[in-house]
Parts: C-alpha cells; sequence; structure tokens
C-alpha cells in the first residue's frame, strides 16, 4: 500500500514532507514525490495520511491504487 | 512594473532615481504622513517620532519601512521565499498561484533554499545599501518552516550581522517557538489575526493542521485563535514588537474589526495593520470563487478609523509580495533573481553601509525639520470647522507635491480639516501616461481610486485630463508644486472653503472609491 503526489497538482510547498513518519517524501524538480516501497500510508502511526491531512490541494495525493486503476 | 520600461518616462528609472541617494544634497525631501506624532499619532500609528515613544521602542522602529511610515521613504526591505509549506488554509489563498505580475501577499516566483536566500540578501544588500531589514513572510507560514526559517536567519546573522529579521507568521505555531524567534534577536513579528471569534473564523479559514490532524469547523478557529493570543501575549512578555495584519472581508470580519483592535491592543500589540480584502475570481481562491468581494476604500477607512484609539494603526501597508525587494510599494525582485545573483560580485562591506545609512539618517533629520518649520507657518482656518475632505496626492518621494499626474502609479491620499492634513492612506492606480500619450482608457479607473476625494495635488497636469477629472467634480490643482504636502494640502484647503464662504462653490460630500485589484501592473 503507497499514496501517491500527483505531480500536476502538486505546488512544491513541501508541507507533506517533515510530516511523514516514514520518510518516504522527498523533492524531486521542485516537485515532491513518495517513495512507494517506504509509504505505509500511516497505518500504526496516526489515524489518517499525514501527507493527505497538511496538503493544501484537494485530491493532490491518491492511494497508488486508484491512480493505477 | 517592466511593463513600463519602454513607456515615455520608465517607472523604473523614476524608481531609481528616489531609490537610490546619490549624495545627501541632491536627495529627495521625506515624505510626511501627515503628521510627526502628537494628535495624528493614532490613525498614523507610526509617523511617531522619537518624542511619541521610548527610546529603546524608537531604536527599533525607526529604520523599519513597516513598523514606521516616516521609515519606510527611507529604508528597503526584502522578503526571501524560503517558507513554501503552511499549517492552514484561508479562504483568501490560493496556493496554486504564482504570477510574476502579481502583487497580493503570498505570492512568488521562485521559492529559495535557505543557502540561497541568504546568497539573495547579501547581494541585494550590497547593492542597496539601505535595504535593512529581512523578512520570511511564506509564501506559506514562516513558523510551519521552522527549520528553513531559523536556518535562514542563523546563516544570515552570520554573514550580515547589521540587518534586522523579522517574520510573519498565522500565530499558529507560534507559543511552541517564541524562545526560538528570541534566540535569534528578531525584533518583529507580524501576526495575522482576522478574528477574536471562533464563529467567524470558521467563515475564514476552512481547517488547520493541529496535533496530526486535520481539523475543521469552529473548532480549527477555536483553537488558532487561542494559539495566536497565547503567541502574542509571550511575545509581548519578551518585549518584541507585533505587528497585527487583519483582512477586512465585507460580511464577514467588518463589525468585528473593532473587537480584534481592542483584543490585540489589550495584549500588547504595537501597530494593527488592517487591509483590505483583495479577491477576484481569476486569483482562484475560495473568496474570489464565491464572489465574496472587498471592502471599497470609504469602507476600509470608516474601519480603519473606527480603531483609531485603540492599537496604533498602520496605513502605508501595499500588501507586498512574499519576495518583494525594495521599498514598499516598489518591487525590484526581477532585479535578483537567482541567476542574476550568480553573475553579480558580491562585496559585503558593512562601513560603507553603515556610511550610507549615517547619511540617509542626517538627511531624514534635515528634512523632518524643514517640514515641521513649513508646517508651523501654515495657519489654520477657523471658518471652516466642519468641513472635513480628502485630498490625493502626486508625490516621488521627500513629502512634497513633486509628481506630473500622468506619471503617478500611486496616490497618498490625506484627510483635510482646518488646520489639520493627515495621511490617512493610499491609492494604487494604472499609469496614465504611457509612451508619452496619455491613455484615455486609464482615467476611469484612476477617477475610480479617487472618487472620494475633493481635488487631487500634482506638479504638473495635462488639458485632457484636466478637463476629466473636473467633469467627475475632482479639482485637479497644480499651484503647489514642489510644496510639502501637508502645506500644500492646506493651502488648497484655505482656498477651498474661503471659495465656499464666498458663494463661488457649493461644498458637497463625495461618493465612494475603489480598492484596486490584483495585478502589479495594467499590460503585461
Amino acid at each position: 500500500m503507497s499514496l501517491k503526489i500527483i505531480a500536476n497538482l502538486c505546488t512544491g510547498c513541501s508541507a507533506c514532507e517533515p510530516e511523514c513518519p516514514n520518510e518516504a517524501i522527498s523533492e524531486l524538480k521542485n516537485l515532491f514525490v513518495i517513495d512507494p516501497d517506504k509509504c505505509t500510508e500511516c497505518e500504526g502511526d496516526y489515524d489518517t495520511p499525514q501527507c493527505v491531512a497538511v496538503c493544501p490541494i484537494d485530491d493532490c495525493i491518491l492511494p497508488l491504487q486508484t491512480q493505477a486503476a | 512594473m517592466e511593463s513600463a520600461a519602454a513607456s515615455y518616462v520608465s517607472l523604473a528609472d523614476l524608481k531609481s532615481s528616489h531609490n537610490v541617494l546619490a549624495t545627501p544634497a541632491e536627495a529627495p525631501a521625506h515624505v510626511g504622513c501627515g503628521t510627526s506624532g502628537g494628535e495624528g499619532k493614532a490613525s498614523c500609528g507610526t509617523s511617531a517620532g522619537p518624542d511619541d515613544m521610548p527610546a529603546h521602542v524608537w531604536d527599533k522602529v525607526k529604520n523599519h519601512p513597516c513598523y514606521s511610515e516616516e521609515a519606510h521613504h527611507h529604508y528597503a526591505r526584502m522578503h526571501v521565499a524560503v517558507a513554501p509549506a503552511c499549517n492552514i488554509q484561508c479562504n483568501y489563498c490560493n496556493r496554486k498561484y504564482d504570477c510574476s505580475n502579481e502583487s497580493r501577499p503570498g505570492v512568488v516566483s521562485q521559492k529559495l533554499t535557505p543557502e540561497q536566500a541568504v546568497k539573495k540578501v547579501v547581494a541585494v544588500a550590497s547593492e542597496i545599501p539601505q535595504m535593512t531589514v529581512l523578512g520570511v513572510a511564506g509564501p506559506g507560514d514562516s513558523l510551519a518552516n521552522p527549520k528553513k526559517t531559523f536556518d535562514t536567519f542563523r546563516m544570515l546573522q552570520e554573514q550580515a550581522p547589521d540587518i534586522k529579521l523579522c517574520l510573519s507568521t498565522n500565530g499558529l505555531a507560534l507559543p511552541d517557538l517564541v524562545d526560538e524567534i528570541c534566540k535569534y534577536n528578531i525584533d518583529h513579528v507580524t501576526i495575522t489575526i482576522n478574528m477574536v471569534d471562533p464563529e467567524i473564523g470558521a467563515k475564514i479559514y476552512p481547517w488547520i493542521f493541529w496535533d496530526h490532524k486535520r481539523i475543521t469547523g469552529v473548532e480549527a478557529s477555536r483553537i488558532l485563535h487561542e494559539q495566536q493570543m497565547k503567541g502574542l501575549e509571550m511575545l509581548t512578555a519578551r518585549g518584541v514588537l507585533t505587528k497585527i495584519n487583519s483582512v477586512l472581508i465585507p460580511g464577514i470580519n467588518d463589525a468585528h474589526m473593532i473587537e480584534v483592535n481592542k483584543a490585540v491592543k489589550a495584549r500588547g500589540a504595537f501597530l494593527h495593520n488592517i487591509m483590505p480584502l483583495i479577491s477576484e475570481a481569476e486569483h482562484g481562491t475560495v473568496f474570489g470563487l464565491t464572489g465574496q468581494r472587498g471592502p471599497t476604500a470609504q469602507e476600509l477607512k470608516a474601519v480603519q478609523d473606527a480603531c483609531m484609539g485603540g492599537a496604533n494603526l498602520m496605513r502605508h501597508c501595499r500588501q507586498c509580495r512574499a519576495d518583494a525587494v525594495g521599498l514598499l510599494g516598489e518591487d525590484r525582485s526581477e532585479e535578483f533573481t537567482l541567476d542574476k545573483i550568480e553573475e553579480m560580485e558580491v562585496v559585503y562591506d558593512l562601513d560603507r553601509r553603515r556610511t550610507y545609512q549615517e547619511r540617509v539618517e542626517a538627511e531624514r533629520q534635515a528634512q523632518h525639520a524643514a517640514k515641521v518649520e513649513a508646517l508651523a507657518a501654515t495657519e489654520g482656518n477657523e471658518a471652516a470647522k466642519d468641513i472635513k475632505v480628502l485630498v490625493a496626492v502626486a508625490t516621488t518621494g521627500g513629502g512634497r507635491v513633486n509628481q506630473h499626474f500622468g506619471h503617478a502609479d500611486e496616490f497618498q491620499i490625506f484627510e483635510v480639516s482646518a488646520g489639520e492634513a493627515l495621511f490617512v492612506g493610499h491609492r494604487r492606480v494604472d499609469l496614465y501616461c504611457q509612451g508619452g500619450y496619455g491613455e484615455d482608457e486609464q482615467l476611469p479607473s484612476i477617477v475610480n481610486a479617487i472618487n472620494d476625494c475633493h481635488a487631487v495635488l500634482v506638479s504638473k497636469i495635462g488639458a485632457c485630463p484636466r478637463d476629466e477629472l473636473k467633469g467627475a467634480g475632482i479639482e485637479p490643482v497644480d499651484a503647489y508644486a514642489d510644496e510639502f504636502i501637508e502645506k500644500a494640502a492646506l493651502s488648497w484647503f484655505a482656498d477651498y472653503t474661503g471659495r465656499v464662504a464666498r458663494g463661488e462653490i457649493a461644498h458637497a460630500e463625495r461618493g465612494d472609491a475603489s480598492i484596486r485589484q490584483g495585478a502589479f501592473t495594467a499590460a503585461a
């Protein structure tokens, strides 16, 4: 399970990066990406994925599966 | 502003000519704010001088363009966009927006790392010796990016110890970081406080990110409000000067603003800056899309006037971008993009900066004294006790009526009554003269911007706009070119009330004026 940042919605604001308990988020060409191998959707750490809760743009961060489908 | 580069009088030339003082003798005189303290203090906040406040406070504000109305004509500031992240959502803010022609707060063209930011500050400070203040103002929240903000401050302090540091914040994370703020000797903190009632807050803030959760509704605003008040109290207790920014949103917090003013004054706020909401559909903000309008000029003034006597008001705010560079009301950030900084040979010469600033200070004192003397010689008009009018003034600086109507991209607004001319604000307009010719289609927007004024004082004005202004009921006045503004305004007022008394004209109230929205430049 993992979340994905939709690149054309990401503003590169960096709010998500420090909130991730797994250090799965990093900067890439002024935007941010999630390492699917590290992302746990915050399960076991928080009630809701932290990056989704802090992101200022609606639907910018979605489950990877939804994206693939 | 770059769009004006090809015009008859280059705006860049105009700006730089009064931005960089060649020699003190040639420097423009100081622009006053209507008063130099005393009675005008409440309406003009920080036009107060050294006689109006304790020495240690004056020492902190005298070179800060945002905290001292007088200083803002002499000293420049810059913002560095190192803090893109935010911990709350505001209905007047759109985080997706970025445009170089846009002057709304929070908008930037290029976000910077702390290292890049420090490099930029040092480059600007070397080029503009009167740049005395560095602020971190976003485009997100400075304290939602504490590492980036404080890394910037720490590195800058090592390289340029004379530059004052300040930051602005929504206050949510403030109480936890007050001690850190004090560690960097930060003298000035701006907190944006739009409400002291969470029910009202819920209409402004859809959510906050707090304690690892997104919190919505009244609860979000309750937490934000508590943190803001606590943070303000803590700063006051530590002697840090605070400026409170409030966005005036008609129908939402306009009637409430006096409560905000009282609450922040009670907690020791130094200045209260009530700013108009800027809201257009194309900005893509929630308020822009729902059609929430900003206040008119008279609505804004009415709220500011109602708050007089409370916390001191700031009336010279230009609502600048989070990456602005230069004097308030101008933006030289285009000269200092990262590419250009790379090419600059930067030598940070502290002694040169000090020497320059001493000259600026001496010039400022001389101008101040000249103005006081000129005003002392101006007789009040006892016959016109009941009349109070607004006049618009075109000035390039120096506290004098010295700008051609067609070259003004903003007008200073003075409220004039018998024996008193008080600075109450400014109005941005689209330049009338482009390419050497008057742009007739611009004139209605200029008239709209100063439509609540009885007269406009200018150094010169063409025949065409003169007739148009007269037609709109605004008297164009060029009889007081190069006079000090207050003296000119009072002289015109005496003449005006004289004509009224002799029955030559009838005094009538003026209408309202509109506040210019959005883009910094008329045409790209």
